[in-house]
């Protein structure tokens, strides 16, 4: 383990002097990675509609990557980088829903549905006792 | 006999539900994306010149209340050839036409502009997309209709053809 790192360490070492493409290339800081590539997962594609642009080869997706790690880097919070990315292309680029007025229903017809539900069967339980 | 329909009624919706998830795999979501920034004011970005006959883009020059039409093009992209002629056009007819061209080189858009025409007044390179991304646009070409405070009154998707000229005119002349 410890060499494999030094072995990391060795490769990566030399990059950090030429300017770095983030379309392609983590961040340095593991855990500004890892917010950066949980929220890509979660930002759409507007080429390959339906892929996030963490697995699509599409240049726009690598230029929305290139931005997202870039302003993780600078300090962005990951809902400030999908509020922005929302305001230039819509509701449409985040596949995570907001909670909104329009989107209530989404939110709250698996509660209706749950709560209905076992009223029902608490009925027909009751009767057969 | 009410009372056994009701009991199905559940059954019923969940089979639609799933007829309904079968149909959207069947005809997977291919839609037009539009841009979200119509209405607003054209963001901040700023693209180098690409000639060196013309100068580059940036916002501030969509302010001095003149209105344009902002079109986002490539020398790579196959259909903006088809609608560089219908751009020369209404640039006769003293539209002015600012190019922002996506992923491009100064080289190949000097070869694109010599085979084409050139119906731009100003091109940048967006280098990285930053400013198509801006724009909120998807793709090439795709041309923003912009008014003499820098607003994005209209979002035109896809190639600009001669039935279009009307409406981009009409908005052109309305964009003061």
């Amino acid at each position: 383990m410890r060499r494999l790192a030094a072995l990391a360490l060795l490769i990566a070492a030399p990059l950090p002097a030429q300017a770095q493409d983030y379309a392609e290339v983590a961040l340095p800081d593991p855990a500004q990675e890892a917010q950066a590539s949980r929220l890509m997962d979660t930002i759409r594609c507007v080429v390959c509609q339906g892929q996030p642009i963490s697995g699509s080869n599409a240049d726009l997706a690598g230029d929305m990557r290139r931005i997202v790690r870039e302003r993780i880097a600078a300090g962005d919070t990951p809902d400030e980088v999908r509020a922005w990315l929302i305001s230039k292309y819509g509701d449409w680029v985040s596949f995570k829903p907001q909670v909104k007025p329009a989107t209530l229903p989404l939110w709250l017809i698996p509660l209706v549905a749950l709560v209905l539900g076992i009223w029902l069967v608490s009925r027909r339980l009751r009767r057969h006792h | 006999m009410s009372r056994k329909l009701l009991l199905w009624l559940p059954f019923a919706l969940v089979f639609v539900l799933f007829a309904v998830f079968w149909l959207g795999l069947k005809n997977p979501d291919d839609r037009i994306i539009a841009s979200n920034m119509v209405g607003k004011p054209l963001p901040e970005f700023s693209a180098r010149a690409a000639m060196p006959d013309r100068p580059g883009v940036t916002s501030a020059d969509f302010t001095d209340g003149k209105p344009r039409l902002l079109n986002v093009f490539a020398s790579w992209c196959v259909p903006c050839v088809r609608e560089v002629p219908v751009l020369l056009r209404m640039q006769q007819q003293g539209v002015e036409i600012v190019g922002v061209a996506v992923h491009d080189s100064s080289p190949a858009l000097a070869t694109f502009l010599a085979q084409n025409g050139n119906p731009y007044d100003r091109i940048g390179l967006d280098e990285g997309g930053r400013a198509q991304i801006e724009f909120g646009s998807s793709g090439v070409p795709e041309t923003f209709v912009v008014d003499g405070k820098g607003r994005i009154v209209h979002q035109h998707i896809g190639v600009v053809t001669e039935q279009d000229v009307p409406q981009l005119l009409g908005m052109l002349g309305k964009a003061q």
